[in-house]
């Protein structure tokens, strides 16, 4: 990369490159300006912000809003509700899609053709929204956290990524282990899995975003139990509540009242960042992982 | 079970089956689970698609349901709305694929032009970010920036004096798409460019030496060396989005529509939401779910077909 040196660099070429060091500028500014906005509202006292003209800079500095809304049930319960199904979501993922990757990039094993293509084709159709929700409910599974975690377990496409990696290792490490008398599992728990880090740190941050980030399980199958709701539900509810002729009546609760009573767009906000910073804090230190294990997908398939 | 039977005509085959799958048996055991749990949760709730033929009452089992045929699809290819809905679909649809499929090239591409490599992986770390980012979150993003109390944007066109007064963005239905394609955009550009900057990566340097010593531009060498190189991953990509046409989701419409742009807003797996489950039609509201499925399939394989034709790559 290094050799593209300025040597013979022409005008139109300095052009080029200053317009488009323009326009990255650009994108930097309107990718980043929501968020410091959405920060400083947030930090902002909220008679102030309503008077209108705040930035990215708060104009008076207060930790209030956040006060207020850690005051409320519901953002706690939903704090820890989508706490508990990110760590449990992100381990069973873990466990089920490097278990079936493992046993689907072994050649010798007979199942391995039917369970591919089993899996592949869960990739192109899905019931729909009405039956999926009929066997949610036959399942005697509305109103229980299982129905964060169960549905989902398995991901035919995590599997498949997981599998091109494994697909990369040698498989004479496999084999030297079985002359030592390591049964399939053990190869499995030994080997292949402490070799399997990097791929596995990249299906988990995609696991816990979606785990994290998730609300409409929420809406349609635990909506009504206060107990189980998730932090995203509870900022949805929020949210919804004051735009323009609302579709979540049903479930509109005294809390999103309250909130929308004391201030609503510094709360909003503040609920907001809440909601937002602990999966922004994760995914800088894994960019090198997801980068890596995308771009291995993308070849494979 | 016909296993005897089939050890009298098969012996030799069959006895080898049984004492591998007792060989494999921690790999079965690996795996058996989890395809009984897609068995459940993916192929189960196919199963429900006969009610679409059927006018369900809550409380009886599938089996035990009055058939009507093709009622329910009579009854939908009648309906005024869902023509309004599968409008929006496709129009969603299709800009979304536009947008959402040219501007992650074109910026990898730039961003890869960047010389600079600190602030070129800056702006890469940070056009992640939105990705990462639940839709409620952006909904809500959108929904300030646009506002006409203090929303950056009609902020702007009040300064610049390319409006006279504040653009009520959220509440006009002919607004809704464009919306919706922007956050999409907003949201997923820096994530869908990586596949790019990734296949770009992997072109041969000496291409580029070679078009420097031949005096090419920096515009010509994007032109006859970056995108011809990436021409592979493009194809493939595009089939895949073509695809998922029409599987769109709902998501996004449910959190940015709202009852004064639900003209524009309801797309058929809403429709479905609305009527299927608010109404208690589950027999109409899977009719319309099914009615999605087959097209988003014929879709895939119409795109596909094509592109086998054009290009000679196929993805399925």
């Amino acid at each position: 990369m290094k050799s593209k040196s300025n040597f013979n660099s022409t005008v139109s070429d300095r052009v080029f490159g200053a317009t488009n060091s323009v326009i990255m500028l650009v994108v930097l500014v309107v990718t980043l300006y929501p968020f410091l906005n959405v920060l400083a509202i947030s930090l902002n006292d909220s008679t102030d912000t309503v008077k209108g003209g705040i930035h990215i800079w708060p104009r008076v500095l207060t930790l209030d809003n956040y006060k207020a809304i850690f005051q409320f049930n519901g953002i706690m319960t939903g704090l820890k509700i989508s706490i508990m199904r990110t760590v449990a979501g992100t381990l069973l993922g873990l466990i089920s899609a490097s278990m079936i990757a493992f046993t689907l990039s072994r050649v010798d094993f007979q199942g391995r053709k039917f369970i591919s293509t089993f899996l592949a084709l869960t990739m192109y159709f899905s019931g729909g929204l009405i039956p999926g929700y009929m066997l949610i409910r036959d399942l005697g599974m509305l109103n229980t956290f299982a129905v964060y975690i169960l549905p989902g377990l398995v991901s035919a496409f995590n599997v498949f990524v997981v599998r091109s990696f494994i697909d990369g290792i040698p498989y004479a490490l496999q084999e030297s282990a079985k002359l030592d008398g390591a049964n399939d599992f053990m190869i499995f728990a030994r080997i292949i899995l402490p070799l399997c880090k990097p791929v596995l740190a990249t299906i988990a941050l995609f696991l816990a975003v979606g785990q994290w980030n998730s609300w409409f399980d929420t809406y349609l199958y635990n909506g009504s139990n206060e107990n189980l709701t998730t932090l995203q539900f509870e900022l949805m509810k929020v949210l919804q509540s004051t735009t323009a002729g609302n579709n979540t009546d049903i479930h509109s609760l005294n809390m999103t009242q309250m909130m929308n009573r004391i201030s609503p767009d510094s709360v909003k906000m503040a609920i907001t960042i809440v909601v937002t910073v602990p999966i922004l804090l994760v995914y800088p230190f894994l960019q090198n992982y997801f980068v890596k294990g995308m771009t291995l997908g993308a070849v494979k398939s | 079970m016909s296993a005897e039977f089939a050890q009298v005509t098969e012996p030799r085959k069959n006895s080898r089956f049984w004492k591998t799958m007792l060989q494999q048996k921690y790999l079965y055991m690996m795996s058996v689970p989890f395809v009984i749990w897609v068995f459940v949760f993916s192929y189960v709730p196919v199963w429900s698609w006969l009610m679409a033929f059927q006018k369900y009452r809550p409380g009886k089992s599938i089996f035990e349901q009055k058939w009507v045929g093709f009622d329910n699809f009579i009854e939908l290819f009648q309906d005024e709305r869902f023509y309004i809905v599968l409008r929006n679909t496709l129009g969603m649809s299709v800009m979304g694929l536009i947008a959402g499929f040219t501007v992650p090239i074109l910026f990898a591409v730039l961003l890869n032009e960047l010389r600079q490599q600190l602030f070129k992986r800056f702006v890469q770390t940070i056009s992640y970010l939105p990705h990462f980012v639940s839709w409620v979150v952006v909904a809500g993003i959108v929904t300030k920036m646009l506002s006409i109390d203090g929303g950056i944007i009609n902020e702007l066109l009040l300064k610049l004096h390319i409006v006279d007064e504040p653009v009520q963005f959220m509440a006009k239905g002919s607004w809704f798409w464009s919306i919706l394609t922007a956050s999409d955009l907003w949201k997923e550009t820096g994530w869908n460019a990586i596949i790019y900057l990734a296949a770009i990566a992997g072109i041969d340097p000496e291409h580029y030496e070679a078009a420097k010593v031949d005096g090419a531009s920096r515009l010509r060498q994007i032109w006859h060396i970056t995108i011809p190189g990436i021409r592979s991953t493009i194809i493939v990509l595009l089939i895949l989005s073509i695809g998922h046409l029409i599987g769109i989701g709902f998501e996004k419409q449910f959190l940015l529509g709202n009852n004064l742009v639900k003209d524009y807003s309801e797309v058929l797996e809403l429709y479905a939401l609305n009527y299927g489950l608010g109404m208690g039609r589950f027999s109409y509201g899977t009719a319309i779910s099914i009615f999605n499925s087959v097209i988003s399939i014929a879709l895939l394989f119409a795109a596909n077909g094509l592109f086998k034709r054009i290009t000679k790559e196929s993805v399925i």
